[in-house]
């Protein structure tokens, strides 16, 4: 139960809820499938607490001020891949994240990647 | 260089290689040493969904596995950002690793010569594949030292294959093993870069 206040953001801690409670019960995102390495990233003004959006989700726009992968948030938010394909996936439809869809950027026969992967590289 | 400010921030371009090799050759200290940050660890609940209809699901029920990767972040300027993927250990898991392999631009197959056909499955996976790799040869302290040669002909690695010696703990030498991947996915994939 949510109760009367679903302005509320921690209405319950963060840290006992069960994946699967925490998407409620959804395992593939609602549109597209991000992989590990797709990269996300916070657009527009913060939403307001009457977005309707929960803790994760705050915390997932939080972390991707800076461009961050699917693989990087579930490690910073303790929480399973798959679980946070769902919650981008709902951040993506509202706008609220830009997002890649996966497979869809790196060209592997480009070689103007593989200069600046090497450039890169060397300059570290 | 100078951009116009996109009204949309572009995204960095995600690329990433696989870190191989048999348990204790050293992936997630690779991953560690090259990293701009500590190794992260990320899981995958996969279920029989996951694993494909051609492999189990015929048979068994459904049931769920969870993996634990290790990886790392490299920030290559603005455009690119480059993941470091350690692949689960166990053979079970090789529908994971299709799934870090799909996309990726090439393996570093890390080598201990203290157990050497350890990396055999790797090898073998990444060949059947046709991802390309490059064989890192670990050299621990007190651990047997084997000509390159000697190595190329025990795993019955192509000429093509390079193969470098490497201290996974370093990050030059970690960084000049991952360069050597490039060229060598370079050469396959586009066009020669640089020697």
């Amino acid at each position: 139960m949510r109760g009367d206040e679903p302005t509320e953001e921690n209405w319950v801690d963060p840290e006992i809820i069960r994946p699967y409670v925490v998407t409620r019960g959804r395992t593939q995102p609602a549109h597209g499938r991000f992989d590990l390495i797709s990269m996300a990233l916070a657009v527009g003004p913060p939403p307001g607490p009457d977005a309707g959006l929960d803790p994760e989700h705050l915390r997932i726009l939080q972390l991707c001020r800076e461009p961050k992968s699917v693989a990087e948030i579930a490690a910073y938010l303790d929480l399973p891949a798959g679980t946070v394909r769902v919650l981008l996936g709902d951040l993506f439809d509202r706008e609220l994240v830009s997002a890649q869809e996966p497979r869809s950027e790196v060209d592997m026969h480009d070689i103007k990647m593989y200069r600046a992967v090497l450039d890169g590289l060397r300059s570290l | 260089m100078a951009f116009a400010r996109s009204e949309r921030p572009r995204l960095p371009t995600a690329i990433k290689i696989l870190i191989a090799g048999g348990f204790g050759a050293g992936k997630t200290t690779m991953v560690g040493a090259v990293s701009e940050t500590r190794p992260l660890r990320t899981e995958e609940v996969l279920t029989d969904r996951s694993i494909g209809v051609d492999d189990i699901s015929s048979v068994e029920a459904k049931r769920t596995t969870t993996v634990a990767m290790d990886f790392g972040r490299i920030t290559l300027g603005n455009d690119y950002v480059l993941y470091l993927f350690g692949t689960p250990g166990q053979e079970r898991f090789w529908f994971v690793w299709d799934e870090l392999a799909e996309g990726s631009l090439g393996a570093v197959i890390l080598a201990d010569t203290r157990r050497l056909a350890d990396c055999f499955p790797s090898v073998d996976y990444f060949e059947r594949r046709g991802t390309p790799f490059v064989v890192a040869v670990n050299c621990f302290d007190g651990s047997p030292t084997f000509q390159l040669d000697e190595v190329r002909l025990a795993l019955q690695l192509d000429p093509s294959i390079p193969i470098v010696m490497c201290d996974a703990r370093k990050r030059d030498s970690s960084r000049e093993v991952l360069i050597t991947l490039v060229k060598h996915s370079a050469r396959l994939r586009a066009e020669p870069v640089g020697s």
